[in-house]
């Protein structure tokens, strides 16, 4: 009879320490010494004021915007052609660098084959590629086929920002603990940061390639557990007023949006005059936006902006 | 391999200056109703002066928009509340007296009182509003305007001169000069123009020409159209010539309707843009139409 409850006890004794074992993996979150966050206490990143910019003296402001230059990262399907045709023949053409990276080959279309079919892996891949190709551009922007992105204005975001310093920025969402930049929305990423990234990729148990969970993270959530561990914190892109310039949302649905929530501001309450993105918008949308974006505009009205941007050449529907 | 540039039938990209209409649907009645003028919005430009080429006269132009209760609250509303503040008069139509406040005709409902309805609102304007403006722009609920490019569109021309400008469908909009509203009206007291037609952009236009009133040429220095009868999807999206069915996929623009007529337009004209941007066309730069311009 003792050594039936003899095992009995072993048998609870081995399942506390299991369970207690568990719970402290639970626990465990990848995060390095948050009591002692460095620079970017802040959780999110404000396009410069027009007062901070008439602080510069012209040739900083030229400068800079010699210096802030945009690799375009564009994650492509060939089952989703159109959108990809579309992101060709409309805003990418804003990039200093445009690649677009697929899964497989398309005769149609160039595109740098990653022959991968796995999200995460694949997203993996197409960074590591632009990182290696850089040149000497020092800022990064990843897109999916359904993000439309105004690139003057996330030049604008940036420019005073320095890419030697890790930013991750975009729509930032919060998943449990988890802080992350929605992909859709467009993510932004500093030279410094991607350097980090590209390290830790080595690292299979922080950062694997084929994912280690039981369930499946997002690619999105992935990539922020990644940059986690390198002291990267993700950071939502705001205006000058606070107003978020990522969406993940069309122009439609933000003003239908704005005219429930503020019905008497519906234009003013919405969205902000410099966003960056927005996502959801068929092809034919984007040919629209084209055109609203980047000539539409009524006579007589003067910005004074303290950059110049010109028009890409071999185009016209901008 | 890539895309290639534009082949076929391509659509004339259009004007970056542009009326618009955004649906297809018509007001149903005439009732007017009186509106502040543009005053209480700081508008970014000279009220009523001329834009650009020629300050020898005002531009002032007086908005009248065909609406009815029904979309009062939906769309004119939101009219009123966005490119109609940079008219320098605006004024509502409908068939029924609302506190919008609309002006009331004595017209009854129906599509063939239409071109009666448009007699009427003019014989009003005509006789309360005619030495308010310069410029009379009749526009319907669902129309989007952009006021400081009409304005200075007109500002190139006299409009002591018989002009109008823009399809006389309404769809788009359009705009008749002093002397031209002088003499439509003068062509229904008379009796040289018809008051009866089921068919009022006929009937306008036929009036029109029975009282040498001339169409003015609205389109830019590059040639393209300003108003434009259609959502701008129509004009815009390049059809990719392809073999395969699945690169013709076509995609109706539906622009935000009912409540927040014109909001997104609002929100892409006024507001949206690309901080810096050096805009391509400089309406300022005069370039000369040479005969062999396309024109849509």
């Amino acid at each position: 009879m003792l050594s039936e409850g003899g095992s009995f006890m072993k048998g609870m004794f081995m399942g506390a320490i299991f369970c207690l074992v568990l719970s402290l993996l639970g626990s465990f979150s990848p995060s390095t010494d948050s009591s002692t966050e460095d620079q970017h206490h802040h959780h999110h990143v404000q396009a410069p004021s027009k007062d901070e910019l008439k602080r510069l003296s012209d040739s900083q402001v030229q400068e800079l915007s010699n210096q802030v230059r945009v690799y375009c990262i564009i994650m492509v399907q060939p089952k989703i052609l159109v959108y990809w045709a579309t992101a060709v023949d409309t805003w990418s053409k804003h990039c200093d660098k445009a690649v677009f990276y697929t899964s497989e080959s398309s005769k149609a279309l160039e595109a740098v084959d990653l022959d991968e079919k796995d999200d995460w892996a694949r997203l993996r891949k197409a960074l590591k590629h632009a990182y290696e190709n850089a040149g000497d551009l020092r800022w990064f922007f990843v897109a999916q086929p359904t993000t439309f992105a105004i690139i003057e204005n996330l030049k604008y975001l940036v420019l005073t920002k320095d890419p030697s310093e890790p930013f991750y920025l975009g729509n930032a969402m919060k998943s449990g603990e988890l802080e992350y930049v929605a992909y859709e929305s467009g993510i932004v990423l500093s030279y410094e940061a991607l350097n980090r990234l590209v390290n830790v990729f080595q690292d299979e148990d922080k950062c694997p390639e084929r994912g280690r969970a039981l369930w499946k993270l997002s690619e999105d959530k992935q990539l922020a557990v990644c940059l986690k561990y390198t002291g990267v914190y993700a950071e939502n892109g705001e205006d000058a007023h606070g107003k978020g310039l990522f969406s993940s949302k069309s122009v439609n649905t933000l003003i239908t949006d704005s005219m429930k929530d503020n019905p008497n501001n519906v234009v003013e309450g919405c969205c902000s005059d410099m966003a960056v993105t927005f996502s959801g918008m068929s092809p034919n949308q984007m040919q629209v936006m084209m055109f609203g974006v980047y000539r539409l505009r009524p006579y007589g009205h003067e910005f004074h902006d303290s950059l110049v941007f010109y028009p890409p050449e071999n185009s016209d529907n901008d | 391999m890539g895309i290639s540039g534009r082949r076929g039938t391509e659509p004339e990209l259009s004007s970056e200056r542009i009326f618009i209409r955004i649906t297809g649907t018509q007001g149903p009645g005439v009732s007017e109703s009186l509106s502040s003028s543009g005053a209480d919005v700081p508008l970014p430009h000279c009220e009523g002066k001329s834009s650009a080429a020629n300050s020898s006269h005002t531009t002032r132009i007086l908005c009248w928009i065909m609406t009815g209760p029904k979309n009062l609250e939906s769309r004119t509303k939101h009219i009123r509340e966005t490119w109609a503040k940079r008219c320098d008069r605006v004024l509502y139509m409908s068939s029924v007296k609302t506190d919008f406040p609309t002006v009331e005709l004595n017209v009854s409902e129906g599509r063939d009182n239409l071109y009666w309805k448009t007699i009427r609102a003019f014989q009003y304007i005509h006789e309360h509003h005619f030495d308010e403006a310069d410029w009379f722009l009749k526009a319907d609920d669902d129309t989007f305007v952009v006021i400081e490019n009409l304005r200075y569109t007109l500002s190139k021309y006299d409009p002591e001169k018989p002009l109008y400008l823009g399809y006389m469908s309404g769809g788009a909009g359009y705009v008749l000069s002093k002397e031209a509203l002088r003499r439509f009206i003068k062509g229904f007291d008379s009796g040289e123009c018809t008051h009866f037609s089921t068919i009022e952009d006929m009937a306008l236009g036929k009036c029109m020409e029975t009282m040498k009133v001339e169409p003015a040429d609205s389109r830019d220095m590059k040639g393209r159209q300003t108003f434009h009868p259609y959502p701008p999807d129509h004009y815009l999206v390049r059809q990719f010539p392809r073999p395969r069915p699945w690169f013709l996929l076509y995609e109706h623009y539906t622009p935000v309707e009912g409540p927040g007529c014109c909001s997104d337009l609002v929100y892409l004209t006024y507001h949206l843009r690309p901080y810096g941007y050096k805009y391509r066309f400089n309406p300022d730069e005069h370039i000369e139409l040479n005969a062999t311009t396309k024109s849509i």
